[in-house]
């Protein structure tokens, strides 16, 4: 018989997200991966500013917070201090994508032995719906009151595909938008892990996730605006494979 | 037989659920959680027990067990 679907024994049982958060579902994700692969007890997980960081109150593992946006650098320093443990960083967008651009594409440059897991919502979650780098055009936030004028502000920021240009192992967009996106982000979530634990290098998730509450937006609506709109902008799929690349 | 296993108190009420359920078996529920969201109930007549709502739950609300 089938296994039972339990909640992993790394969630906590209540978290502090708004309801219909994609943050709450990679966490479990996450959770899950880890104790698949028996290496709960040794994972450590780095975050840094936004919503992001409410995941060390989420998921039980070890957990060290970076300065704002500074998580792939002080990922990179557990790594060499810890060459066993399970190192990954958990950032947004705002966090990764702006404020730790530079650390995210050095990380990535160093080809550092660590997993990178970006939620990429489109806005500054935690501080009131801002408008970010990945805001879509058009979109409204709280700084873009007339949607994102792209002449004034740039285009949408496509972090992976930058990651993608450096000597990584593995590089992904996903996508949490319905049942078979998210067991796709599941598997995705998993490889990136799997990479780390054979040594073959920096490993890269883009998920594409909703902000109900900042997005003014049911939360089913949410997930519907992922797929119809979010996922126009932002192309799904494997962005690099190392292992793909050498065959 | 499997059981469909509803933490109410979990639950946001975010209805992501009961939009992914392929046989429609959840809805919203009648009565409050501690939290003052209407949680999602099952209609056990319909319910196949596939784990989708599992896998999609934000919040972890649902487990699916061997009795």
């Amino acid at each position: 018989m089938a296994k039972n679907l339990v909640t992993p024994k790394l969630i906590s049982e209540f978290n502090r997200f708004c309801p219909g958060c994609g943050h709450g579902l990679i966490a479990k994700m996450i959770a899950q991966v880890l104790e698949e692969r028996g290496v709960e007890d040794d994972a450590i997980q780095v975050y840094a500013v936004g919503c992001s960081c409410f995941i060390s109150t989420v998921i039980k593992a070890d957990s060290i917070q970076a300065q704002h946006g500074r998580a792939p650098a002080v990922a990179s320093g557990v790594r060499r201090a810890r060459p066993d443990a399970v190192v990954y960083t958990y950032q947004g967008d705002g966090d990764a994508a702006a404020i730790g651009l530079s650390e995210s594409l050095y990380a990535a440059y160093r080809n550092e032995n660590t997993t990178a897991i970006f939620v990429n919502n489109g806005v500054f979650g935690m501080t009131g719906g801002q408008m970010a780098p990945t805001t879509l055009e058009g979109q409204k936030t709280a700084t873009s009151i007339y949607g994102r004028n792209t002449e004034l502000t740039g285009q949408p920021f496509k972090l992976a595909e930058l990651i993608a240009q450096m000597p990584v192992a593995y590089v992904e967009r996903c996508s949490l938008a319905n049942a078979k996106l998210i067991a796709q982000t599941k598997r995705a979530i998993g490889k990136a892990f799997d990479n780390q634990l054979a040594g073959k290098g920096y490993s890269f998730v883009e998920i594409l996730s909703p902000c109900p509450t900042n997005w003014h937006m049911d939360p089913v609506k949410a997930y519907k605006k992922l797929e119809e709109v979010v996922a126009e902008e932002y192309k799904l799929g494997v962005l690099k494979d190392s292992k793909e690349d050498s065959k | 037989m499997k059981k469909l296993v509803i933490y109410k108190n979990r639950c946001k009420a975010c209805g992501f659920c009961i939009d992914q359920c392929p046989k429609d078996a959840l809805s919203f529920g009648e009565e409050f959680n501690d939290s003052g969201y209407a949680a999602v109930v099952s209609d056990e007549n319909l319910c196949i027990k596939c784990g989708t709502c599992y896998r999609v739950c934000p919040d972890s609300v649902f487990e699916l067990i061997e009795e």
